[in-house]
């Protein structure tokens, strides 16, 4: 099934490439007149950053236009190897591996795979009713006790995160609201607020940032770039309006719920990092560090606006 | 040729499910002849390390395995048509009549992995020079090994081998067997590799069947730097003091 790719769908590609050109070409002169060395390695991640956005934005924009089963494929992609990150990052046991097979190959797909098939309430109750429950279940058949409970709930919270949170975002396109079935462009609507607010905090914080906002937590988190970030990423989202359901105001508040909780997930996410004494979550996405790095605001947002539009708009 | 294209595909697989990354440290790839040593944890050990080095170096290299393990049907094309692997017996088969060995047969006996000689010792390397028995004259099954490798080695070959002799549960690396030291005795000319597997006993642990795909990742070090008349007990701390450091990274 192929997406009917509306005017305003057009609209928002021509912009978003737009947008992209207008970053490289900006990260080519930055990387010209570029100084210091600090200032060199800055632009240099820069432009690694804005490469990798050219890759994903693609990537994203194609499995779009495939239409709702793209969607549902990619997030259930993005899921499996956003869990592998979180999984591999964590301590996990010996006696853990069956119990993360089962995980890995048979709850993150078929959490998808029920979103596939439009059933809904499983959907919402597989991960936090079925699997919290099968999880020690099957700890416990393994028969090593040793740290149970924080086995059991460390596994837990990795589905709730990584494949339960993030399969939210997908699910946007299956929500039934009149005069928007099966239509993408809320999904998009998400993923542009959530990800330019984040652009946003990083470009106001590399040339305003000198508060730090959690200095333990998250080092590169300042109240300029936070505020900065949050009202731009906002105002943006109030403009785009006119793709969504919501009137004028609406996109507003809708707009700035994302962002909020979107800084909540980047800072949730930097406090295991941290206590795991890593930077990024992985590698996967040059510049960017892993798949968790770049989809941490989007694991918090991405539920609460699925049931704030599902209350109010279904 | 068939062979090598399931190779190929094997290799693919096994970076895809474990993510690895590769980290030469302060080394580089090359076709010199080397033998790269690595801890073990997993069958999946050997797989990936091959799978990390370019393609060009993967034809020629092999890795040692156990026979008793690679012996049969699937295992043993794997082994065999795909990998190249060099099979070697890592333990005397039942004896039949003879009785307990001569002493001149324990020559050979290591020091350094006495602590661990009981549960290892049901798990002997091939390569490690032990209790054997058999008939006079009979080559023993470390000459036998030994040879074996040599051979596999050749002019232009490189191996994988995993010193420990059999696979643990990645918190310790034990004590390494003495074939590796026997093997550079014979052929001082070869590069040692150190290599640490890093996560693979996290992906396909010893006794489970069923992978999970946990990111992994594989240290290669600077080879052994190695005296003329360096001691077994010398060498072999070396050795193993090299895998040892690269998993603290």
């Amino acid at each position: 099934m192929i997406a009917k790719l509306d005017h305003q769908m057009l609209w928002i590609f021509a912009a978003l490439v737009a947008l992209l050109l207008l970053s490289s070409v900006i990260g080519f002169v930055l990387s010209r007149t570029a100084q210091s060395e600090g200032g060199k390695a800055t632009v240099k991640n820069l432009n690694a950053r804005i490469g990798a956005w050219w890759k994903m934005c693609g990537i994203f924009a194609l499995t779009l236009l495939i239409g709702p089963n793209g969607s549902i494929f990619l997030f259930a992609l993005i899921s499996f190897l956003a869990l592998r990150e979180y999984i591999s990052l964590i301590r996990t046991s010996r006696a853990d591996h069956n119990t993360l097979f089962w995980s890995f190959f048979v709850i993150t797909p078929l959490q998808y795979w029920l979103l596939y098939i439009h059933w809904y309430g499983l959907f919402v109750a597989l991960v936090p009713v079925y699997a919290f429950l099968f999880i020690p279940l099957r700890l416990a058949l393994e028969g090593d006790t040793s740290g149970f409970l924080d086995r059991a709930a460390r596994i837990h919270w990795g589905l709730m995160i990584c494949v339960y949170c993030i399969s939210y975002a997908p699910a946007l396109v299956i929500l039934d609201i009149p005069g928007h079935r099966q239509d993408p462009k809320l999904l998009l609507f998400l993923v542009i607020v959530a990800q330019l607010s984040d652009v946003f905090q990083y470009i106001w914080g590399k040339m305003l940032g000198k508060r730090k906002i959690a200095p333990h937590v998250s080092p590169n988190k300042t109240w300029e770039g936070f505020v900065g970030g949050i009202l731009c990423a906002t105002a943006v989202g109030a403009g785009l309006w006119w793709m969504t359901p919501f009137s004028r105001l609406q996109a507003l508040a809708m707009s700035l719920l994302i962002t909020l909780l979107g800084f909540a997930g980047g800072l949730v996410m930097s406090a295991i990092k941290r206590d795991r004494s890593v930077k990024d979550f992985g590698t996967t996405i040059e510049g960017h560090g892993g798949i968790l790095d770049r989809l941490d605001s989007v694991c918090f947002s991405a539920p609460i606006f699925f049931h704030l539009t599902r209350y109010f708009f279904t | 040729m068939n062979g090598e294209w399931l190779a190929g595909l094997i290799a693919a697989f096994a970076r895809g499910l474990t993510g690895v990354t590769v980290q030469w440290m302060n080394c580089q790839p090359s076709a010199r002849q080397r033998v790269y040593f690595a801890n073990h944890t997993s069958h999946l050990d050997f797989v990936v390390l091959w799978s990390v080095l370019p393609r060009e170096l993967r034809a020629l290299v092999r890795p040692v395995a156990a026979q008793d393990y690679w012996n049969s049907g699937l295992r043993k094309y794997l082994a065999v048509n795909v990998f190249h692997a060099v099979l070697i017996e890592r333990r005397a088969r039942p004896s039949t009549s003879k009785p307990a060995g001569k002493p001149d047969s324990v020559q050979h006996q290591s020091v350094e992995q006495a602590p661990l000689q009981q549960s290892a010792s049901i798990e002997q390397s091939a390569i490690e020079p032990t209790r054997i028995e058999r008939a006079p004259g009979e080559h023993s099954l470390i000459e036998q090994a030994l040879d074996n490798l040599l051979e596999a080695l050749g002019e232009k070959n490189s191996l994988i081998i995993f010193p420990e002799g059999t696979r643990g549960t990645g918190e310790v690396i034990a004590p390494f067997k003495s074939g590796i030291y026997h093997l550079w005795r014979h052929r001082p000319d070869v590069e040692f590799v150190p290599v640490y597997l890093a996560n693979l006993n996290r992906v396909l642990p010893k006794g489970e069947f069923l992978p999970v795909p946990i990111i992994s990742r594989v240290i290669l070090g600077p080879p052994l730097q190695l005296e003329p008349h360096e001691t077994k007990e010398s060498f072999i701390n070396k050795a193993h003091q090299a895998v040892c450091t690269l998993g603290e990274l």
